[in-house]
Parts: structure tokens; C-alpha cells; sequence
């Protein structure tokens, strides 16, 4: 068996950089490189592509991101896993290997299945957040369940080059190749909770190595415009060492590590995973070295009986309309502005929202001192039903050009559907994933 | 009056209409008061109005940090709020400009 295995966090959301990822395959000596590019949105979203066109449903940015890492990965033998197959995998896996052929690259791709559970949901159970059953979020446009690592490891071995899944837990994604190489047991809870830790420190990415993180003057962070991805050097028993490639912008410090091992974790005694409840509280982080950092001692229990379910749900519309005001009295102008919007549409719209950028958008007031702003933006947003009255919100924005307070400028309006995502939770028994190989020989494989 | 940004740093993170809110100390001397002064009902009054539910504080001291889980925090979730920031990753911020007492 290998005595350290080295894995690469290559993307922590779809809209992520796709430098980053190359520069850490190519001179990351990485083992596998990971990708993960599903937000809690994203897969309805990709759902409705896929309604559209069925060949579509992946990551929008699929072949960008394959077109840019598959000679790397090639050259450097590093294997990628990530779910960007979205709400379609079978499909990201064609594509993958329509890339490769263009590029007169032979690859194999396993394709993971079985998350999309849409046609197993029980309408009357409630939804989590609210305790409302599920057929009050209507129309429903998907549903998906977390898969755990488990439901990865035919895939990888299958020797595939690419593992291509839709949703499967973050952490997952990581601890699938761990699990694979030093064959970790699902009962090997200690060992499954530190690759968690190591996978949940690795899936934002650049959030490890300074992204996210930087506050002049308090959290200084060098070279941010060529922010490294970190990867992790991870022993058979599951601790770690996490670092980046040497040369890169930003910084891995105890500061970084601790702000990204907490992030999200909504009980650091229980954080779960289909594949174990890791208790981090008993993790320490220690410094080894410029940019390195020792990961050890996270907890394991049990992992879930039943696995959470992603739902996703059309929820209307959203209006939105900006304008700006500036100089002596801007404050008051845009509160006037306001107040004109809100008396022309509080008829149509119950649910205004107004914010006054650069004073109280954020936080609904400031925290700090009294300082007059120079410049104030007006910001109108409303839920509606449909795109039209979503675009009438806007239009009274922009009509406060000519019949609103004194100069106000440079508006902007906007409409948008919008998805909503509730979350339910289902018996494993009832989820079967599968793998598909699509594969890709190469012309002179062909000619054999 | 010290604020809490001369001793800590904070990141937000996001779970349907939760938010978690990291906070770490810049020195471990300094832990002992971050986790004397900024308990969970400190927290819930500094963020009156923003964090609409109950706030549960978690203690991590090998950590220096204090992970603060507070829900109804995001306008009803981060999928169908009208806010700007509707994930309240800003909300890290708000938390900093809370007044220390020495």
C-alpha cells in the first residue's frame, strides 16, 4: 500500500477559476485532482437546461475546464474527480469524450448515477427548513440526494481516468479516492472523519490558501491575483498535511485553515456526511513548514441513516431596479426616490424590498460611526409571479429619471426567475447509484 | 471602546436560512475574553433585527475560535431572499464591529 497520497482541490464552485486547477496539475505531483462545481442551485438550474436539451444538464463550463486539464492530466498520470456532471452525467461523460477524441486524447470516463431521485419523492413529507410538506413547493424541477463516497468507489475501480458524478457530498468527493487507494471500510469511522476534514478544508479551493480571507492592514495575503489551490498530503490512517504548490499567490496559515475547517459546519461535534458524523472539534492544526499545515485527530460515529435530499422548486420571479444619487443631501434624495417606488407599487407588490447602497443594504443599519456617504444607491427588489410584473419594478425605478428627486443616475433594472431549494431527507435503501464507462481508445487503438 | 475586529477574525458560511459565524481569536491569549465577552446573548443583541432565531455558540478552544450557529438569519434562505447578500456572507463584518469592555 502507498504511504501518502496526494489530493488537489481544483474548484470550489461552478463559476470558479480554471487557471488555478491547471497550475496545480501540472506541478502539483498530484495523485487525483478534484473538482467540485455543484452550489445548492446549481443542479436545479442544470435540471432546467437538461428539460431543454437532453444532451445538455452538465456544468455549463464542462468543456472549458476538460479542454484546459485533460492534457495535464494526461501528461502528469493525475486522475480527475468532480461533479460537474450536474444533473446529467451520462451526458458529461459523452461530451468528455467527444473532447478527447478532438484533442487525440484517450480517456476513460466512469459516469456516476443515482442521485436524481425526483421520481421517488414523497410529496407529503415536510421540508426540513419549514415543516411545510414538499407539495407546497410547487413546481418541483428536481431532486437529488447526496451520494457518499461509497457510491464512487466502482467508478474509480474501473480505472477511469475521470469520475464524473452529479451531487454527491463535498467531503465525499475527497474521501472516495482515499477510501479507494488505502481500502478504507464504510466501518473505518476514525479514518473516514479525517478525510472529511481533509476533503471539507480542500472543496472552496482557494478559500484554504488566502481567497476569502484577506483584510488589509489585520489579514494581509500575498500575490492574490494568482492565488494557488492547495492540495493534501494524505497518510493511510487519514491525517494530513495541506499545502499549496510553491511559486503561487496567498498563503496557508493557521488562520486560513481554521477559518475554512469551520466554514459552513453548523455543529463542529457532529458535521455529517453519507458517510460519517465527523466531530471536529478534537481536530488540531498545527504549522509544519512555510504554507503547510498538519491536520489531525478528527472523530468519527455513525454516519446517517437516511440521506439528505436537494429539492429544487421554481419560486417565481424577482424585480429588481437601481439608481444612484451623490453629493450634499444624496441620502435623502434616494430615500425620497424610495419612498415614490414604494407609493406607485405597494398596490401591485406587497413585499418591497428597499436598500440604500453604501448606508444600510446589507445590515438594515451601520455599525459604525455617522459619516455622510458621498454617493447612495437605490436598490428596489420585489417577488412576483411572472417576468412581466417582475420587469415593472424596474421600469419605476427608471422612470425616476424624469419624474423622481434631483440627479439621480446610471440606473439599471433587472428581472430573473427564480429557483428555491428546500431539503428532505430518504432512506438509502431507496437510492441506487450506478456507473457507466464511456470511453475512448484512441485512433490507433481504432485501426487494432 | 475596543471592538471585536482589533482581536478576532470572522468568516460567514451559509446553510439554507442559517448562518454560521466563525470567529477567531488572532492570539490565544485572547480567547479567555472572546469566549467571556461574546456569548451567544451578547451576539443575538448586537445582531438584533439580522438574526431572527435562536443563536447556539460552540467553544473550540485547541481552535482558539467560537463557532456561532444562528438561525432564521437570511431572509428566509439563501435561495429565495431578496437581500443582496443572500448568503450574509457579510454578516462576518457586522459581528467585528461588536464593542469589547476590557
Amino acid at each position: 500500500m502507498r504511504d501518502t497520497l496526494r489530493l488537489g482541490g481544483g474548484a470550489g464552485f461552478a463559476g470558479d477559476r480554471l487557471d488555478a486547477p491547471v497550475d496545480l496539475a501540472e506541478r502539483g505531483e498530484l495523485d487525483y485532482l478534484v473538482l467540485e462545481c455543484l452550489a445548492e442551485r446549481t443542479i436545479a438550474l442544470a435540471q432546467l437546461r437538461r428539460r431543454r436539451d437532453p444532451a445538455t444538464g452538465y456544468d455549463a463550463r464542462l468543456a472549458e475546464r476538460i479542454e484546459s486539464l485533460l492534457p495535464v492530466l494526461a501528461r502528469r498520470r493525475v486522475r480527475l474527480v468532480g461533479n460537474f456532471g450536474a444533473a446529467n452525467p451520462l451526458a458529461a461523460a459523452d461530451a468528455i469524450v467527444a473532447i478527447a477524441k478532438r484533442l487525440e486524447l484517450p480517456v476513460k470516463v466512469a459516469a456516476v448515477t443515482g442521485d436524481d431521485v425526483l421520481d421517488l419523492l414523497d410529496l407529503d413529507t415536510p421540508a426540513m427548513e419549514s415543516g411545510v410538506p414538499l407539495s407546497h413547493y410547487a413546481p418541483i424541477v428536481s431532486a437529488n440526494a447526496y451520494l457518499g463516497a461509497e457510491a464512487m468507489l466502482p467508478a474509480l475501480a474501473s480505472g477511469a481516468d475521470i469520475v464524473v458524478t452529479g451531487r454527491v457530498a463535498d467531503p465525499s468527493l475527497f474521501v472516495a479516492p482515499l477510501m479507494h487507494e488505502y481500502g478504507w471500510a464504510p466501518d473505518h469511522l476514525e479514518r473516514l472523519a479525517r478525510g472529511t476534514a481533509v476533503g471539507h478544508l480542500l472543496e472552496c479551493a482557494g478559500q484554504l490558501c488566502g481567497g476569502y480571507f484577506a483584510d488589509p492592514g489585520r489579514k494581509d495575503v500575498p500575490g492574490m491575483a494568482n492565488l494557488g489551490f492547495p492540495y493534501a498530503d494524505v497518510a493511510p490512517d487519514g491525517n494530513a498535511i495541506v499545502s499549496k504548490v510553491a511559486g503561487t499567490g496567498g498563503q496557508i496559515t493557521l488562520a486560513t485553515a481554521t477559518e475554512q475547517l469551520l466554514y459552513e459546519v453548523t455543529d463542529p461535534h457532529g458535521y455529517l456526511t453519507p458517510d460519517v458524523t465527523a466531530d471536529f472539534s478534537s481536530v488540531t492544526l498545527t504549522e509544519a513548514g512555510p504554507d503547510r499545515i498538519a491536520v489531525r485527530g478528527a472523530r468519527g460515529r455513525a454516519r446517517p441513516e437516511q440521506l439528505k435530499v436537494s429539492v429544487g422548486y421554481l419560486a417565481g420571479y424577482v424585480g429588481e431596479g437601481e439608481i444612484g444619487y451623490a453629493g450634499a443631501g444624496a441620502l435623502a434624495r434616494a430615500q425620497l426616490a424610495a419612498e415614490i417606488v414604494r407609493e406607485r407599487l405597494a398596490h401591485r407588490f406587497g413585499d418591497l424590498r428597499i436598500d440604500l447602497i453604501g448606508s444600510t443594504s446589507l445590515h438594515g443599519h451601520a455599525f459604525d460611526a455617522d459619516e455622510r456617504p458621498y454617493e447612495i444607491r437605490l436598490r428596489v427588489a420585489g417577488r412576483t409571479r411572472s417576468r412581466e410584473d417582475a420587469m415593472v419594478i424596474g421600469d419605476e425605478v427608471e422612470a425616476l429619471y424624469t419624474n423622481g428627486p434631483a440627479g439621480g443616475g446610471g440606473a439599471r433594472k433587472y428581472a430573473h426567475e427564480q429557483i428555491g431549494i428546500v431539503s428532505t431527507l430518504l432512506d438509502r435503501s431507496r437510492v441506487a447509484s450506478a456507473v457507466t464507462i464511456r470511453e475512448w481508445k484512441g485512433t490507433h487503438a481504432e485501426a487494432l | 471602546m475596543p471592538k471585536l475586529y482589533e482581536l478576532a477574525h470572522c468568516r460567514a458560511g451559509d446553510k439554507g436560512n442559517t448562518s454560521t459565524l466563525s470567529l477567531i481569536a488572532y492570539r490565544a491569549e485572547d480567547f479567555p475574553l472572546l469566549a467571556r465577552k461574546v456569548t451567544a446573548v451578547a451576539v443575538a443583541q448586537h445582531l438584533e433585527g439580522i438574526v431572527r432565531g435562536e443563536i447556539r455558540r460552540f467553544e473550540l478552544p485547541q481552535l482558539r475560535a467560537l463557532q456561532f450557529v444562528c438561525e432564521d438569519a437570511l431572509g428566509g434562505g439563501v435561495t429565495t431572499s431578496l437581500a443582496l447578500d443572500a448568503h450574509g456572507k457579510s454578516l462576518s463584518s457586522a459581528l467585528l464591529e461588536m464593542d469589547i469592555p476590557r
